[in-house]
């Protein structure tokens, strides 16, 4: 049996690859950006001394870490309406991508505030400053330098899981593939074109993050 | 008909075996698959480091999702008939394989250089070598990642009901259309999965734990 490969649709097809390609680039700059915000405050409050804080974080992290994505944003969209809490689509998955993609930056952001040693903090400290200048111009540059890599990548893997968004209809770039896969009988060849468009943003996205990290966090990422 | 809570249970925790299935064999076929990428990624040879490289760059580079279409899409190209499960088991094995190959990568890099020369110097050949020196050395100071893999491998079967396998999450879809609570059904779902993982992602911890010490 032969098959030969057909790309001849790909021509008509840019637009709606395109569209979705930046749905899906839009999907995880803003939970890269609301997601690292959330893991420092997250990782802040498990260091914050209360112990109610700490085992709240931790039980958060605990739950995210060991439950599948999917079931996470199915929770979210479909669960949480018999609440009352009725929430567009695309609101359900960048709310179920910031709570997932946090709960393991909330890990890498901690490694890094207990890898900067205290001598830093006691030496903003005795400076006089402020105990949330110390941990804002001190200890969280630090921090951040020393985890950038590792937060990078979890950026990128929650590009790549955020694919299965499409099952709650939101118009990323698996979505636009599985309808164009519909409409043109070509299931093989659109996923090989999207497939490929996904290694190249998740390439991309390390290249831009690294680089740009480098120039934030001035001294480079280790 | 109508579903009670029990019902709803019963049916869930009997698509678990699916997902469990799925997940072992994943991980012993990805372990088998994984060995011989390992091997050559580890490779002195160009030729076979590279492509190696390539492979597992390409898995970890893409969504899961999409893998499992090229498989459920693609082997019927080359005439390979093909089901849900198979594509299922196929598409993780290969994944888990990458993953599991660069895991072990470390392990081996992480040994020291004299392990190597000592190997030469008692005259083992590259086979003797690699089963008897290196390998085992490179397992177990793997084994608390490898445990934490397994953890993510469990969470990537959730994955497969997309392409139609009838394990816990395609069953959980199924009777939620039934039943009209999605809130418990997809609230039990999630304790399933965790009641699964938690236990070894505390074991992965112990393991790292003890390998510090």
């Amino acid at each position: 049996m032969s098959y030969a490969l057909d790309f001849g649709w790909l021509s008509q097809a840019l637009e709606p690859i395109l569209r979705g390609a930046l749905a899906t680039i839009f999907l995880t700059v803003v939970t890269g950006a609301l997601g690292t915000i959330c893991s420092i405050l997250g990782a802040a409050a498990a260091r914050s001394g209360s112990v109610s804080l700490r085992s709240a974080v931790d039980t958060y992290v605990e739950l995210i870490r060991n439950t599948p994505f999917l079931v996470q944003l199915f929770f979210i969209f479909f669960g949480l309406p018999s609440l009352g809490l009725r929430l567009d689509a695309t609101v359900a998955a960048i709310l179920a991508m910031t709570i997932n993609l946090s709960a393991y930056g909330t890990e890498i952001v901690g490694a890094g505030l207990d890898a900067v040693s205290r001598g830093q903090r006691e030496a903003g400290q005795a400076l006089g400053l402020r105990p949330r200048l110390v941990f804002l111009k001190i200890v969280l540059p630090q921090a951040l330098r020393v985890i950038f890599p590792a937060l990078t990548s979890q950026i990128v893997i929650m590009m790549l899981e955020s694919a299965v968004v499409s099952q709650i209809a939101v118009r990323d770039l698996t979505y636009e593939a599985d309808m164009l896969q519909a409409r043109t009988f070509r299931a093989f060849e659109t996923y090989l074109v999207v497939t490929a468009i996904y290694l190249g943003m998740s390439v991309v996205l390390r290249r831009v993050m690294v680089r740009g990290g480098r120039k934030l966090l001035a001294g480079g990422v280790s | 008909m109508d579903f009670t809570f029990w019902d709803i249970l019963r049916n869930l925790l009997l698509a678990t075996r699916w997902t469990v299935l799925l997940s072992l064999v994943a991980f012993i076929g990805g372990g088998i698959v994984g060995l011989g990428i390992l091997l050559a990624r580890v490779a002195a040879r160009p030729w076979l480091r590279k492509p190696a490289e390539l492979y597992i760059g390409l898995f970890q580079g893409t969504p899961l999702l999409m893998q499992l279409f090229l498989v459920f899409f693609g082997l019927p190209l080359v005439g390979v008939r093909i089901e849900p499960w198979s594509a299922a088991v196929v598409g993780l094995t290969l994944c888990a394989s990458a993953f599991l190959a660069e895991i072990w990568r470390g392990g081996v890099e992480a040994i020291p250089l004299g392990q190597w020369d000592a190997a030469k110097s008692v005259g083992l050949h590259y086979v003797a070598e690699m089963r008897l020196v290196i390998l085992p050395q490179a397992f177990t100071i793997t084994r608390a990642p490898m445990v934490g893999f397994l953890v993510q491998l469990v969470k990537m079967t959730a994955v497969t009901s997309i392409i139609g396998f009838e394990e816990l999450m395609r069953a959980s879809n199924a009777i939620n259309n039934a039943t009209f609570e999605p809130f418990t059904v997809y609230g039990l779902v999630a304790l399933i999965y965790f009641v699964m993982c938690f236990p070894l992602t505390r074991y992965a911890r112990h393991l790292q734990l003890r390998a510090r010490s």
